[in-house]
């Protein structure tokens, strides 16, 4: 538990408020998961494409309302070299899959059972979205999902595609 | 009756407390629930419905209907006046507004029967603090209460209530959630039954005692705190704890000690059970037998206000119905409870048992009651 | 020091900024998993247990302090 001072606290409220916010670029910590379909990804191997980070689980009502409308954003920006991630956060992998078979998805899901990706990302809250420029650095994350925050995920794709 | 405000303060603080997730309202559902209370010569049955609909993921609007139809014998009523048949219908309605990690609430609740009328309305923030983990909460309500008297058209005198109240949830570990509650409660006006009288000693009277109406003070304020606890066992099943304090002016102290677990069984069954203990002392102008008629300026007779110990032990099942009218519903369940409730009281004698005034067996009474629920999201 | 503590979380409390968080969470918005479980929710049916409620109200003496917001799966 570190108490930070005043100042720094009123910058930390206004930063954490749900949506994006845009911190320094900085490199975005590598790491290599497991995946659906047996394999694993490194995030490093992606360098050259924008990513989407999008840190889930099945228990969050958020998260699985977004699930459909990331897949529409991988169909259609997928071709401009985009390419998301979906990171999920439960220790069992069971439920995931299971409700994958409801809600297909063509991008990769990679199981992050032990959090250790979670927490090197500093993730905030469930939902939370991470996107990555073609450099490898972490440009905007986006915190939560409201209906309509698919918008805001498009035009933050966009403008990093173009770079 | 005069606890119409406190069920609607009741109601609407668990109305309030439908899952209050950071930054996400309550689900769409709708309930509809058959309960029926049976005991010490009292059944009281009816329905109890509600529907919850969010808009634009920001509101969530409530509307509830609950009657109770009640057939009274108890022992009150047969000891000083006859059987009756009384219906009480309530009706509320609410608003829930999400702003980010702040979530407002707004209702109203009224509620009718032929010689009481309780309007109330409250106000509830809630507010996620330190990274979700804590939850604080504040609300206040108001209400305006008209009792009258069934057979006496001239009665009919105001209760002004108000409640303040605050609460705060705390995540502690994964696994571990506590919580406090505080809320005082001011009532003002005609606080007694009407119908209700206090006994005497009276040595000319056949049975030894006269009756003779009570007089409540105008004014009760109460204080009540509770501590409670959450916590996820391993292998998917919960326990829950609670203890509340109450004092009021009245002079009643009361403790309250609950215990429930939930267990998931399956994919379809959810089972419960829990035990509660319930110990109050009486009032201070409470009395079963005055000396003397008009012994003291307030006097009552009320056994809920006598010294007593309540215990109640309580089964539960949920089943989850098979898809049904999915496009309409996303999925339903029907539950059934059953808790068993026994009063043993200290000092309120059951004078239908007969005896010196004084000496009567202590009154002492069981009671079921019988929830059926079937509840549908969409 | 214990001054400064009790001054900044009063002052998150006042605040009550959305966010507000001078002290890190100890349980991580991932790890929330058991509390957005339905079983632990405290009233998954709310119109059940507000009358169960209401009967101990009518017929104790004593009233308040029940209702608890929070928990959840700390989503949004």
């Amino acid at each position: 538990m570190r108490l930070r001072s005043l100042p720094a606290l009123l910058l930390l409220a206004a930063g954490l408020t749900a949506g994006a916010t845009a911190p320094a670029p900085s490199p975005a910590p590598d790491f290599s998961l497991p995946a659906r379909d047996g394999g694993e990804v490194r995030l490093s191997s992606l360098k050259g494409q924008v990513v989407m980070i999008n840190f889930w689980a099945t228990w969050c009502g958020p998260c699985r309302k977004e699930m459909p409308l990331l897949e529409q954003l991988q169909a259609k920006y997928g071709p401009l070299g985009f390419t998301l991630l979906g990171v999920n956060v439960e220790p069992d992998s069971a439920a995931a899959t299971a409700w994958l078979k409801s809600v297909p998805v063509s991008f990769p899901i990679l199981f992050d059972t032990r959090n250790a990706v979670a927490e090197s990302f500093g993730v905030q809250g469930m939902p939370s979205s991470v996107f990555v420029d073609r450099a490898g650095r972490v440009r905007y994350v986006h915190r939560g999902y409201q209906p309509g925050d698919e918008s805001q995920y498009a035009d933050l794709i966009r403008s990093l595609a173009k770079e | 009756m005069r606890h119409a405000f406190v069920a609607a303060v009741v109601l609407l603080a668990s109305l309030a407390a439908l899952p209050s997730r950071a930054g996400v309202l309550p689900d769409d559902r709708g309930d509809v629930l058959y309960h029926r209370y049976q005991g010490g010569g009292v059944t009281i049955d009816g329905p109890s419905l509600l529907v919850r609909k969010k808009f634009a993921e920001k509101y969530s609007v409530s509307a509830s209907y609950y009657v109770d139809m009640v057939s009274s014998a108890s022992i009150d009523v047969v000891t000083t006046a006859s059987p009756y048949r009384e219906q009480r219908d309530q009706a509320g309605l609410s608003l829930d507004v999400l702003d980010d990690k702040t979530q407002y609430t707004v209702s109203v609740v009224s509620s009718e029967e032929s010689d009481y009328s309780a309007r109330t309305a409250s106000f509830d923030v809630s507010q996620d603090l330190f990274g979700d983990l804590t939850t604080v909460s504040f609300g206040f309500s108001r209400g305006w209460d008209e009792v009258r008297k069934n057979g006496d058209p001239q009665f009919d005198e105001p209760v002004d209530r108000r409640s303040y109240r605050f609460g705060l949830s705390q995540i502690v570990t994964p696994t571990l959630m506590l919580g406090l509650a505080y809320e005082t409660i001011t009532d003002e006006g005609f606080l007694n039954n009407p119908y209700r009288s206090v006994r005497y000693l009276e040595p000319d009277a056949a049975s030894g005692f006269a009756f003779q109406p009570e007089v409540y003070p105008r004014t009760r304020t109460s204080n009540a705190a509770a501590l409670n606890a959450r916590y996820f066992l391993p292998y998917r099943a919960a326990l829950v704890g609670e203890y509340r304090g109450f004092t009021d002016t009245w002079g009643i102290t009361a403790h309250t000690l609950r215990a429930g677990y939930t267990h998931p069984l399956g994919q379809r069954w959810v089972l419960e059970g829990g035990y509660r203990w319930y110990q109050q002392s009486a009032a201070d102008f409470y009395a079963d037998l005055f000396p003397r008629a008009d012994y003291q300026n307030f006097m009552a007779r009320d056994k809920e206000l006598s010294s007593f110990t309540s215990q109640m032990l309580s089964v539960g099942a949920t089943f989850e119905l098979p898809a049904f009218a999915d496009r309409f519903l996303q999925r339903s369940t029907v539950s059934v409870f059953y808790d068993r409730m026994r009063f043993s009281y200290d000092d309120f004698r059951d004078i239908t048992a007969g005896g010196a005034p004084g000496s009567e067996p202590l009154y002492g009474f069981d009671a079921d009651v019988v929830r059926v629920l079937f509840s549908g999201w969409f | 020091m214990v001054v400064r503590t009790r001054l900044a979380i009063a002052a998150c409390a006042l605040l009550g900024a959305a966010g507000c968080s001078g002290v890190e969470p100890w349980v991580k918005p991932y790890e929330r998993q058991n509390f957005a479980d339905p079983i632990m929710a405290a009233d998954r049916n709310p119109v059940a247990a507000s009358y169960l409620n209401h009967v101990f109200e009518a017929r104790e003496g004593a009233r308040g302090a029940l209702g608890a917001h929070g928990g959840g799966c700390g989503c949004n």
